[in-house]
């Protein structure tokens, strides 16, 4: 008994230890939100000081916190409310109807996201040019939705398969259509799966950072690319970048430790539950 | 138990059909949408790569476009700086995949023994995972490493060192760091969920019959991660392949070439320098690159599943 308390206290430091050193570079950034330039700067580092917000109000000032905020609002929503009237009846026909190409087509998905995204930045630069849709929201939208397209059906179908098919069937007897059943049925009896899919896709595109680096500018930058542009600084910026990037991180933190349960399955399409 | 074996068969051979899916027939068009968006968004711009890589094509001077052949490849074939963006690119690969995979299954093996405060303490581990590139690279190039002002930077002062100057000295290093950091917590996560279906019987019988353990880590646990650390490594190596905004906002692929990977030498291509032939050329290489080694590891992970 003493024994294995001895163990469980030797976990309990070493676990600790790992976790702080993880988290450390996230905890330091939000402390320099906090500080004054001069402090963030300061020698040796500051762990104690007068905390200010006034880097809150100057970030705005300086990147127009609020207009990307937006566009990463509305990239991540739109993206995946549109991944998901796409995946859902996809998912619920390869769940409740599995035919002989569902599983080809199920792997197909997964393999056009192996498609390196620079092997195709040419071409889509050029569609999006060629159709105005450069640095604009739907343009980035699009993209982001045919990124998170095969993430999601896979997460659905995971999701759905675990729905008991008898009570669809049963339905099915009783004259409800595909329509009824998806909304009516499937919906509500996976709802979690449902929730955590989306709140995956959420992430994925909040933080997506290749395509906004590449196909927006000024109109319709996301935060992550807005926050690029601390990196070419005139003077004293790391309080600012520091509270910009807490800005930016804090909400999908909160939503990501709400779906750390199910985000093995949709990370590795299902292959680790 | 299938629903077109309940009731499709009857319902097929009364209509007079042999289609094995009555019901089928009446849904698959749920799926099309999905199905036809996808096809599109990998099929076009495919093609478009492929044309545009026997084009000469350069934005800055539309009037000399032309057919190219395959003048483009053999310009990007004996380019030095594309050995230099292999080479790179695998370095980057290669070292991820020790880091994340090397400490993924420390933190694994630790967040599986029960401790005080575990669940807050996994929920630390696993957040760099849900910070975006480019905050995590300015943080780790700011904050951290910078050369004079940098936490690292005092630490080494402090104890008497000279200060590094990582993205000077070590720049492949320093952004090797910065990923394997963003994606510790992924192997971590994918790691510890399979440590907790080891079975505890097997390992407990192990322990009666005196194996140490780091026997017991070598003979039990690691052949069950065998699966799950296949699975990391064919996703993880789909992402460092094309690691990017770390680049961008750190380096900008420097000093010199140090820290170009194939990405970045085909964004430098296309949006620095207008070569739309050029920049598709290499591409194409990336693509295949992605498929040959997607492939070599889909056939690993499936012959152990």
């Amino acid at each position: 008994m003493r024994q294995r308390l001895r163990t469980k206290l030797q976990f309990t430091a070493i676990g600790w230890f790992a976790a702080l050193v993880m988290a450390f570079p996230i905890f330091w950034m939000t402390l320099a939100a906090f500080k004054t330039e001069i402090d963030a700067v300061a020698s040796p580092p500051l762990l104690f000081f007068t905390p200010t917000l006034e880097n809150f109000a100057e970030m705005q000032e300086r990147i127009d916190y609020i207009a990307h905020f937006w566009n990463s609002v509305a990239v991540a929503f739109g993206a995946t409310a549109l991944a998901l009237l796409l995946a859902i009846p996809a998912a619920y026909v390869m769940a409740f109807y599995p035919g002989r190409r569902t599983q080809g087509i199920l792997l197909w998905m997964l393999s056009t996201k192996f498609m390196p995204a620079v092997g195709v930045l040419v071409p889509i630069y050029l569609l999006l040019r060629d159709a105005h849709l450069l640095d604009t929201r739907t343009g980035l939208i699009v993209i982001t939705l045919f990124g998170n397209l095969p993430i999601v059906v896979w997460m659905l179908y995971s999701f759905f398969k675990e729905v008991p098919r008898e009570i669809l069937e049963a339905a099915r007897v009783d004259g409800a259509g595909a329509l009824q059943q998806i909304v009516r049925l499937v919906l509500p009896l996976a709802l979690p799966g449902v929730a955590s899919t989306a709140l995956l896709s959420i992430i994925m595109s909040w933080n997506e950072s290749f395509w906004c680096i590449n196909v927006t500018e000024v109109n319709a930058a996301t935060l992550a690319l807005a926050i690029a542009s601390f990196s070419n600084p005139e003077g004293f910026f790391w309080a600012k970048l520091s509270a910009a990037s807490v800005a930016a991180v804090a909400p999908m933190l909160v939503l990501g430790w709400c779906t750390q349960r199910q985000l093995v399955r949709g990370l590795t399409f299902g292959a680790v539950k | 138990m299938s629903t077109t074996t309940l009731y499709a068969p009857a319902v097929a051979r009364r209509r007079g059909r042999g289609h094995p899916g009555f019901f089928r027939r009446g849904t698959t068009w749920l799926m099309a949408p999905a199905v036809a968006a996808l096809f599109a968004w990998m099929i076009v711009p495919l093609i478009l790569t492929l044309w545009f890589s026997v084009q000469r094509y350069n934005l800055q001077d539309p009037a000399g476009r032309g057919f190219a052949g395959f003048d483009n490849y053999v310009y990007l074939f004996t380019d030095p700086s594309l050995a230099t963006a292999l080479l790179n690119t695998v370095i980057i690969v290669v070292g991820d995949l020790a880091v994340t995979i090397g400490v993924g299954i420390l933190l694994a093996i630790v967040f599986d023994q029960p401790f005080f405060g575990r669940g807050i303490a996994r929920l630390l581990a696993i957040a760099p995972f849900f910070v975006m590139p480019t905050v995590s690279a300015l943080v780790w190039k700011n904050l951290l490493m910078h050369p004079v002002y940098g936490l690292f930077a005092w630490i080494a002062n402090s104890l008497g060192f000279e200060a590094i100057d990582w993205f000077g000295d070590y720049p492949l290093a320093s952004v090797i760091a910065i990923v394997g950091w963003e994606w510790t917590p992924f192997a971590t996560l994918i790691l510890l969920t399979s440590l907790q279906s080891v079975d505890r019987e097997q390992v407990d019988a192990a322990h009666l019959d005196g194996a140490s353990p780091l026997a017991v880590f070598r003979f039990v646990i690691l052949p069950h991660l065998a699966r799950p650390i296949a699975v990391v490594v064919m996703l993880e190596t789909i992402f460092f392949l094309v690691v990017y905004a770390e680049i961008v906002v750190t380096t900008v692929g420097g000093p010199g070439l140090a820290t170009t990977n194939l990405s970045f030498l085909i964004y430098s291509r296309a949006l620095l320098a207008f070569d739309v032939g050029g920049a598709s050329a290499a591409g194409v290489l990336a693509i295949v690159l992605a498929n040959v080694i997607t492939f070599l590891f889909v056939r690993t992970v499936a012959r152990q599943m």
